[in-house]
């Protein structure tokens, strides 16, 4: 029950927050705060109470009981529909993500959000309600319903908080994730009607549908409705475009839950569902996949950068370390299959901190155009060497997380195709070039002297300190979140036999 | 063993404290920390020798495992042997020194904390990067001297051009970076281990000579090398990395960091010896390197620009000593390099500290009663530099040149050119002494140095004088090579030719009996001269090759060319929308006669269908 | 009783007549008024063939259809009319091609 209770914890939190505008506009903050703070503490309190060795076990494919916590309800038995949830170590680290970096968030609404504070906050708990469902789900009717209640409120944050051009850019998110979602959906009950025809009993449970055997073409276009769902959540080079409109154009805390979390759930669909569910399918797939990731690697860091607007070179920043992660997920292995964890979680922290100064940068100045700024470091010294770390963070300083993320990718990925690593290494460079243009652009050179602007206050700053912090903890020893994710990438590589 | 693992953690924590406390901390104290956690390092340092002097294996301390998946187990692990002890004496040596001076010539500096936290940061990644036990730790220092480079050249943030010269800096050796990270991924799938030792010991069981395999990987090592150390055809970033403060050239890019390179190649030497292919290539860009830059220096107006070029030049004579397997060497030019170029740069730093920021060498002059302290320092330099008889510099240089004349095949054509540059050395050196120091004054001193600047040049000064007669701890790990087979004329020519090198700069620049600028006037002279002074155009190639394509290529598609599919889909949509939207008139008629049309329609339809 | 049957064809051609005159009233006609009557037509129509049928097969059914249609058309005349008097308020014509502001 405790993983129901989670996810009403954000969902209430967010009608309560709601309601409480009508008191007074600066409350719902609070409310938003506790109820994240609060599922987070929930959170802790039941892994505590899990006995250490249940963490090394290695998920079973067939059933939940050897997750670290499993809860299987009925809720429309005519359609083998249940409320199934489960936790492992990947959706353990996850939730963890998502809630620490719903708490920056919510820190970096703060004082940003005048028009309706209260619905805000709702939208942004539903939102992290979503994810923790997606995370959680093994019915995947029920994920599907997740991953349609964390577009929704987003897509309101950008329409209704955003800036400028902010009805294109979330028009333009919803379309493509919905039309994605949709041939997601074609995809669940194309697979459901399968397992029907083989098992007799029509079931959308993860577990009755694992290695179900799939005709080939039936696997295959299966397989890609899963697959493009996911890649344009990623996003996956071609279908990022959305990306750098709903980063530029929402709110603060949106591109911080976008980059920080919505994108990892696509990774965390491909790597749940998509490739165990459809191993050979995904071995057909595998060198094209590989190469959209390579082509988002290298493209993302030029579009990145060519971009003045600060918002929009972090976006494209991510569109070429999402394609690590697809290059990592795509090789396979344990390395690199780590690395693409290991940078969901690394990239979660380093870009919500750079949107969070971004967000900051434009709230102080109006503006996010970077030829309009330069010297900033003389003004704001402490936003200078923030945006500093997290840009040598972006760009795979070792050390920091990023960096453990990357080498292990390219380390699984040369062990399977030495030359699409050499190509991945350029990312390396590109990368270099992006980041310190932008801490050129915004930072360095001639200071405006008339300017006046604040630096960052004790709540930012204990921010990003304690980001900075988890960034050099991910860098220099990442053991416990490479022994949190080991067993479950054990039992997916098991799933889908010996490799892709 | 703690003062093996304090030796960097004490200048990591400076610099921690330092960045923490954003500029707050008075001045005394920030200098006190800055300077005094590198001495403290050097203690450490003094120790760990001493214990060595009693047993002298190699030691070795790991903290923790940095992270285990598979087989791949890097740990945060020291080794330490005498390799790494030149290395760790120089770095917190002369790198105290260069603290110590700092102080006084940064003084005034609006963000001094900021600049003791970044060369205290750079102090602790470069002592983790000589003394990592595994690769991939040692590319984490290598990356972190990097950073601390980037920094520190663009330290003066306010000037566009300063921040321009710490980006060509960092990407253009982080070309090189990309190709060791290449090599490190090659060499852990191969052999299954990044750290030194045993992967050494793996590759001589698994490789055989000048198989393919080592060829390559020593081939990517030495990109991250020729990169970092500025050696063709990524030397390009040297130069302008002037842009910093000077105790930021002498340390990083004269001492320490530039050396790095040297350093990758002679720890790795096990594997480099495998690839005789590899080495044979390092020798030829040492010697192209070192001639090209010696050139350059001899037509350079930057005072530190001169350097800079002789810097990368005998960076070249290190990389020669490499090739040609002479790696104690290699690492004997790399440590009295780093005593005579350091007392150089910072003699230079005096010069321009005292001179209004003076850079240009021909606005300078007659410094030599003006600045007692900063011309002996210089002159002493200079002639280690050059490699005069009896400095340090004549007997690393020497050694060098004499291993390259051993080389079979090769070996005459390597020391012939190493002469030349060793010719080339000697003229522009005093060349800049004579410039410097001597004629008439032109721009008249403001200020005297302080003892704070004295000290540290008198130390650098004894120094580079002695330190040809230390003997290095690398017995144990680099063959040790006579040069009895080297006849003597070559021994004489190569201790003559600095001196002719000497007595060349004498006529030109203080005789004037031939006057370069007349040569220089004339056509031919004027685009030589032209050519040389903008390094051999190599950076106008680089910027007509590949700066200029990229930029013009991330302009073209700044505005995402991928949404043009996406923008056409939406225009087919509309296209459709206008069209059905005819339909959809408003007229109640129109509608009534459609549903007139298609109930016909229907009705034909099941008629046909009727049985 | 049987010489007086009609042959239900007979009804049915005529009711098939009369729906089409209302329709091709609907359709040709401007005024609403008449659109209105024409409409009551097509419904009799149908309403006549659901007699003659309920007649043809001697049940009921038709007949309750018939009385339904009857108060649908009602109704339909209720609301028709009053619509028709807003149209005539609102664009001071009853002419239906010039009320056609609910397009796409």
């Amino acid at each position: 029950m405790s993983l129901v209770v989670l996810i009403l914890l954000l969902l209430v939190g967010g009608l309560v927050a709601w309601q409480a505008e009508r008191l007074d506009t600066g409350l719902p903050r609070w409310v938003a705060l506790a109820s994240v703070g609060a599922a987070l503490l929930y959170l802790v309190t039941i892994v505590a109470r899990l006995p250490a060795e249940h963490f090394s076990l290695v998920p079973e494919a067939q059933d939940g009981t050897t997750w670290l916590l499993h809860l299987k309800l009925a809720w429309i038995p005519r359609f083998g529909i249940a409320l199934e949830l489960a936790m492992d170590g990947l959706s353990l680290l996850l939730l963890a993500l998502t809630l620490l970096l719903g708490l920056v968030a919510v820190a970096a609404s703060w004082s940003e959000i005048d028009f309706k504070p209260g619905l805000f906050q709702a939208n942004l708990l539903w939102t992290l309600a979503g994810v923790c469902g997606v995370f959680l789900a093994l019915d995947l009717f029920l994920f599907f319903l997740f991953w349609e209640v964390m577009l929704i409120p987003m897509y309101l944050l950008i329409a209704i908080w955003g800036h400028e051009n902010r009805a294109y850019a979330a028009m333009k998110f919803f379309i493509f994730t919905q039309a994605s979602g949709l041939l997601m959906l074609l995809a669940i009950v194309v697979l459901a009607w399968q397992g029907l025809a083989q098992n007799g009993s029509l079931s959308f449970s993860y577990f009755d549908l694992l290695g179900l055997p799939l005709d080939g073409r039936v696997a295959w276009w299966t397989m890609l409705g899963f697959f493009l769902a996911f890649t344009v959540k990623l996003p996956a080079f071609p279908f990022h475009t959305w990306l750098p409109d709903a980063h530029t154009q929402a709110p603060t805390a949106g591109s911080v839950l976008l980059a920080g979390i919505l994108l990892k759930t696509g990774a965390y669909g491909l790597l749940r569902f998509c490739i165990p569910l459809f191993p050979e399918a995904s071995m057909h797939l595998a060198p094209a996949a590989m190469a959209l990731g390579l082509a988002g690697i290298v493209y993302g860091a030029l579009l990145a950068f060519a971009q003045s607007d600060f918002k929009r070179l972090v976006a494209y920043s991510s569109v070429s370390h999402m394609g690590f992660i697809l290059l990592g997920l795509y090789a396979w292995n344990s390395l690199a299959l780590q690395g693409a964890v290991m940078q969901m979680v690394a990239h979660g922290v380093s870009t919500a901190a750079l949107f969070m100064l971004a967000g900051a940068l434009q709230q102080r100045l109006h503006t996010r155009d970077m030829t309009r700024m330069g010297g900033l470091w003389h003004q704001a010294p402490r936003m200078g060497a923030c945006a500093m770390f997290f840009a040598v963070a972006s760009l795979g300083l070792p050390g920091l997380g990023n960096f453990v993320a990357e080498i292990l990718v390219l380390l699984g990925l040369f062990a399977v195709q030495p030359w699409l690593a050499a190509i991945a290494a350029l990312g390396l460079i590109t990368a270099a070039i992006y980041a310190l243009w932008m801490v050129q652009q915004a930072f360095q050179g001639t200071p405006d002297e008339q300017r006046r602007m604040e630096d960052f206050g004790v709540r930012e700053m204990a921010t990003m300190a304690a980001m900075m912090l988890a960034l050099l903890w991910l860098g220099l020893y990442p053991q416990p979140v490479l022994d949190l994710a080991q067993p479950v990438l054990d039992s997916l590589q098991g799933l889908s036999g010996s490799g892709l | 063993m703690a003062s093996i693992w304090l030796t960097p953690f004490l200048p990591l924590l400076s610099a921690a404290l330092l960045l923490v406390s954003m500029g707050r901390m008075p001045r005394s104290l920030a200098a006190l920390m800055g300077a005094g956690s590198v001495g403290l390092a050097a203690v450490c340092v003094a120790v760990t020798a001493r214990s060595f002097a009693g047993g002298g294996d190699a030691q070795e301390l790991t903290l923790w495992t940095w992270m285990a998946v598979g087989d791949f187990v890097p740990r945060i692990a020291f080794y330490v042997d005498g390799l790494t002890l030149v290395m760790m004496s120089v770095i917190t040596g002369v790198g105290f020194l260069i603290h110590l001076y700092s102080i006084e010539f940064m003084w005034e500096d609006e963000s001094f904390c900021r600049y003791f936290a970044y060369m205290n940061l750079f102090v602790a990644s470069m002592l983790l990067l000589v003394m990592a036990d595994n690769l991939l730790l040692l590319y984490m220092g290598w990356e972190g001297v990097g950073l601390c480079s980037y920094l520190l050249i663009g330290f003066w943030y306010r000037d566009p051009a300063n921040g321009r010269a710490a980006r060509k800096a960092f990407v253009v050796t982080r070309v090189g970076d990309a190709a060791m990270a290449l090599g490190l991924l090659l060499l852990f799938t191969e052999l299954g281990t990044l750290e030194i030792q045993p992967m050494m010991a793996a590759a001589r069981e698994q490789w055989p000579v000048g198989a393919t395999l080592p060829v390559l990987a020593t081939a990517l090592l030495l990109g991250g090398a020729v990169g970092k150390s500025a050696q063709l055809p990524l030397h390009t970033w040297l130069p302008d990395a002037m842009a910093g403060p000077t105790p930021v050239s002498a340390l990083i890019h004269a001492a320490t960091m530039v050396t790095a390179g040297v350093y990758l190649i002679a720890r790795t030497s096990g594997l480099f010896l495998l690839a005789p292919a590899t080495l044979e290539a390092v020798a030829w860009i040492g010697l192209l390197t070192l001639l090209l830059a010696a050139f350059t220096a001899l037509v350079q107006t930057d005072i530190k620009r001169i350097l800079a070029y002789s810097t990368i030049s005998q960076i070249g004579y290190m990389f020669l000593a490499l090739g040609v397997s002479a790696f104690a060497s290699g690492i004997f030019h790399l440590m009295t390099h780093a005593f005579f170029k350091a007392l150089l740069f910072l003699a230079a730093g005096a010069v321009i500290h005292c001179l209004h920021h003076e850079h240009d060498i021909f606005r300078m002059g007659g410094l030599r009663t003006r600045l007692p302290v900063v011309f002996w320092s210089f002159v002493i330099g200079a002639a280690a530099l050059a490699a005069l008889p009896l400095t340090s510099g004549f007997y690393s240089k020497d050694a060098i040149l004499l291993s390259a004349w051993e080389m079979p095949g090769i070996g005459p054509w390597l020391w012939a050119g190493g002469l030349l540059g060793a010719l080339l050395t000697g003229i522009y050196s005093f060349r800049l002494v004579f410039v410097v120091f001597f004629g008439e004054a032109r721009t008249e001193p403001d200020r005297r140095p302080g003892w704070k600047i004295a000290l540290p040049l008198a130390v650098l000064c004894a120094l580079s004088v002695v330190g040809g007669w230390f003997a290095l701890p690398l017995g144990q790990i680099f063959p040790e090579r006579g040069h009895a087979g080297v006849p003597h004329a070559v021994e004489y020519a190569s201790m003559a030719t600095p001196l002719l090198g000497l007595f060349i700069a004498w006529l030109l620049f203080l005789r004037r009996r031939i006057d370069p600028a007349r040569f220089v006037a004339s056509p031919a002279g004027q685009s030589l001269r032209d050519f040389w002074f903008r390094g051999w155009r190599i950076d106008s190639l680089y910027d007509a090759l590949l700066v200029g394509p990229f930029k013009a290529l991330t302009h073209w598609w700044r505005n995402e060319p991928v949404d043009a599919f996406y923008n056409g889909l939406v225009a087919l949509s509309r296209w459709g929308h206008r069209g059905l939207n005819a339909l959809q008139n408003g007229e109640l008629r129109w509608y009534a006669t459609g549903t007139a049309f298609g109930l016909l329609l229907l009705l034909a339809v099941m008629l046909r269908n009727a049985p | 009783m049987d010489g007086l049957q009609i042959p239900l064809d007979h009804v049915l051609l005529l009711a098939a007549a009369l729906f089409s005159c209302g329709m091709m009233g609907l359709m040709l006609r401007r005024n609403i008024i008449f659109m209105l009557m024409s409409l009551e037509v097509m419904l009799n129509s149908a309403a006549l063939a659901f007699v003659a049928a309920g007649a043809a097969w001697g049940q009921a059914d038709g007949q309750i259809i018939f009385l339904l249609i009857l108060s649908v058309a009602a109704a339909e005349v209720a609301i028709g009319l009053s619509l028709v008097l807003q149209i005539q308020r609102r664009f001071r014509t009853l002419d239906m091609d010039q009320a056609n502001r609910l397009q796409g």
